[in-house]
């Protein structure tokens, strides 16, 4: 997960003008009255190799961005190209071959675990389903699974309410592995376990990734788990992408005023940092997606917002000489992650965020 | 030369009194599995005005210490077995419930996790701020105590105050709803905060928001916060001293930058080295190797030697209970260690700074 971006392969899969709207229904008769838009047009390219990390604060799109992409959700509009083919057409039928490919761990380890199958069945289900377990090595691939996420074989005949949140994560990666996948959507793997846990599993994801060849798409809201895994990184607002690039431009010369605010505003692990950092706290809440703003959707609570961001959306291309792709008018360089000098004052002129000191 | 905080010499004249002052407490809940020992001689001092960090991993007994000495754990199954809490004087393990009752939401008040739970579903954000002002306040009239509940909700950043008011706790963003607790919980003018995880809940932004506000409440009341979290950074950022839990007990107090650079247990130093940095990068995150230990029956000796890497399973950490002890030149910084002293300074990469 930590190798260079530009030396992985080629494009693995390609993600245009994606949409997914979730009706909302009223009345007697349930009547559509309007649409949640959940994912709202998002383009996005995930390489061979590669980490693609995903942040985004809750309702942003981001989980369902995750099971869209795998035609867990039928998508409203736009294409999902995975290896040349548009899974987006394909019927269930003739998805069943490509879900091989294309697998995914859930956050939850206590929900996305049968209760009532043993450890074996549960990982045995995905060959079972594709017919796959005779041929595939039955009982022995199961053990050899295990093992590879690092437990037992004598694991395989107890049930998931035997284990730790940590050990029922690695249930879940031993079953996505199964059927040798290309590709694992990733949505928030780690959120649940507990910090000294979290290092495990993250170390667990990078082994794999090195010695399976793996693609990950990593779905997370920690900024800082997402930094540690990921090649490139993509942040999503209200159902789009703000902003794309590889680690070092997202974290440290960020361009869109919501990244730079997610980056200054969350915690870091080091008292070193008090009053030499320059805090963007943003007003007021998410708007609803239901209803998103006109033009640009981060607007409504971003401190450089002028006429033209309400009149015209901003297009999610290279901006202000810089070389990745940011959906802002007025997108410029800062360094949310660099000390301070001094502390920025509170609330100092029309451009400038309303920085407090911490 | 100072040795624990607490037996500072008051002739030094600028440490004051604690104004909470927990000793040997030990806490045990009946399960069907057995017994589970949540606290075990769990002692500590907050100090007037100041933010005391209480970390831990799920399980560790950072919220059950601080809700017994409230009188918020269910009796039965719990059971406070020994110790003592001292507040104003009192021993808030021996007051009666009406006498507790008193006490929080007027000088001891809470802040918890999820408002959304918290909150009264029935009763308006105006009625329950302001029902908690009666409650302590029996003779303000009903004009004086709603003037008052719009104040505080300015106070804490709630627009349109008059208008949220009269709204219901499900009208309400997380965020706000937040905020109305933190307004319930200063409206008394306390001199003891208990805040339980209340960002945890939260997207970044908000909590971002709700940390401004947390401080705001502080200025405003100078109430002494004791601020029980599993978010390390946001220890870092708010806590003056931290205390480190692992296992029911605490293993480590210390100032917050002594904890967060110098760590004197092997624990918290672990926790330390395992954490993904938001401002660098880490080549491989280094984990506590193994699982918590059970509470109904934890090792034996020390609870962390297990998984410990300084122990290498020497005999005194597999016999004997180590004592929070302090450690010889810094004062006020205790390690629950044997070996503390084989400790050196965490390799905690800051960068940038000098």
């Amino acid at each position: 997960m930590t190798g260079v971006p530009s030396a992985n392969g080629g494009e693995l899969l390609r993600v245009e003008g994606l949409v997914k709207h979730f009706p909302i229904k009223a009345g007697v008769f349930k009547h559509t009255v309007g649409y949640v838009r959940a994912v709202d047009g998002v383009d996005l390219t995930i390489r061979e190799r590669e980490t693609l990390g995903v942040v985004g604060e809750s309702g942003c799109g981001k989980t369902t961005l995750g099971r869209t992409i795998l035609k867990l959700l039928e998508p409203t509009a736009g294409g999902i190209v995975f290896e040349g083919r548009d899974l987006a057409s394909l019927s269930r039928r003739q998805m069943r071959p490509v879900r091989r490919d294309l697998q995914m761990v859930f956050q939850d380890p206590y929900a996305s675990l049968n209760p009532r199958m043993t450890v074996r069945e549960i990982v045995a289900e995905p060959l079972r389903i594709h017919r796959l377990y005779r041929s595939g090595g039955g009982r022995r691939r199961v053990e050899e699974l295990l093992q590879l996420v690092g437990l037992s074989p004598e694991h395989a005949n107890r049930f998931p309410h035997e284990f730790s949140g940590g050990q029922r994560q690695r249930i879940g990666v031993a079953r996505a592995l199964a059927l040798e996948p290309r590709l694992i959507v990733l949505d928030e793997p780690v959120s649940a376990l507990d910090v000294s846990i979290q290092a495990q599993v993250v170390n667990l994801l990078d082994q794999l990734q090195d010695e399976l060849g793996l693609t990950y798409l990593f779905i997370a809201h920690d900024l800082s788990v997402v930094r540690h895994v990921s090649d490139r990184v993509a942040v999503m607002y209200l159902g789009k992408v703000v902003e794309v690039g590889t680690r070092e431009q997202i974290y440290e010369a960020p361009m869109h005023p919501y990244t730079q605010a997610l980056l200054s505003a969350a915690p870091i692990e080091s008292p070193r940092w008090r009053g030499r950092r320059a805090r963007i706290v943003l007003e007021g809440d998410v708007p609803s997606p239901a209803d998103p703003p006109s033009g640009c959707r981060f607007r409504t609570r971003c401190w450089k917002a002028q006429e033209i961001c309400a009149q015209e959306e901003p297009l999610l291309i290279p901006r202000a000489g810089g070389e990745h792709p940011v959906a802002c008018h007025f997108a410029e360089i800062s360094r949310p992650l660099a000390l301070a000098e001094q502390a920025t004052p509170a609330g100092a002129g029309d451009n400038v965020p309303p920085a407090t000191s911490v | 030369m100072a040795s624990a905080t607490h037996s500072i010499p008051r002739s030094a004249g600028s440490v004051p009194e604690p104004v909470l002052s927990i000793r040997d407490l030990t806490v045990e809940f009946d399960t069907e599995d057995g017994v589970v020992r949540a606290v075990t001689g769990v002692g500590y001092d907050l100090h007037p005005g100041e933010v005391l960090g209480v970390v831990g991993e799920s399980g560790c007994g950072k919220s059950v210490s601080m809700l017994s000495v409230l009188g918020l754990i269910p009796m039965p199954p719990g059971r406070i077995v020994s110790g003592e809490a001292v507040f104003r004087g009192e021993d808030l393990l021996k007051l009666p419930e009406s006498r507790l009752r008193r006490i929080r939401g007027g000088p001891m008040a809470m802040i918890f996790q999820d408002p959304l739970t918290s909150l009264n579903p029935v009763l308006t954000i105006g009625d329950q701020i302001s029902e908690a002002i009666d409650v302590h306040h029996p003779g303000s009239s009903d004009a004086a105590t709603r003037k008052r509940a719009v104040e505080l909700l300015r106070l804490v950043g709630v627009p349109s105050a008059e208008q949220r008011y009269t709204q219901y706790p499900h009208e309400l963003s997380g965020g706000m709803r937040q905020r109305a607790m933190i307004a319930m919980a200063i409206a008394n003018d306390p001199t003891v905060l208990v805040a339980d995880e209340p960002t945890t809940a939260l997207d970044v932004t908000i909590q971002a928001q709700i940390i401004e506000v947390l401080k705001a409440a502080q200025r405003e009341t100078h109430a002494a916060i004791v601020l029980i979290t599993h978010d390390l950074g946001l220890i870092a950022e708010l806590a003056d001293r931290v205390v480190v839990m692992y296992a029911g007990r605490v293993v480590e107090i210390g100032d917050v930058f002594s904890i967060f650079d110098s760590p004197r247990h092997p624990y918290t130093a672990g926790l330390l080295r395992s954490l993904a940095r938001l401002d660098a990068d880490v080549d491989r995150l280094e984990p506590i190797a193994g699982q918590p230990p059970s509470l109904i029956a934890p090792p034996p000796g020390c609870a962390f030697h297990p998984r410990c890497a300084l122990s290498q399973s020497r005999a005194a950490c597999r016999t004997d209970v180590p004592e929070l002890r302090a450690l010889g030149s810094e004062g006020g910084h205790r390690s629950a260690c044997h070996f503390a002293e084989e400790l050196t300074a965490a390799a905690q990469p800051v960068r940038g700074s000098s």
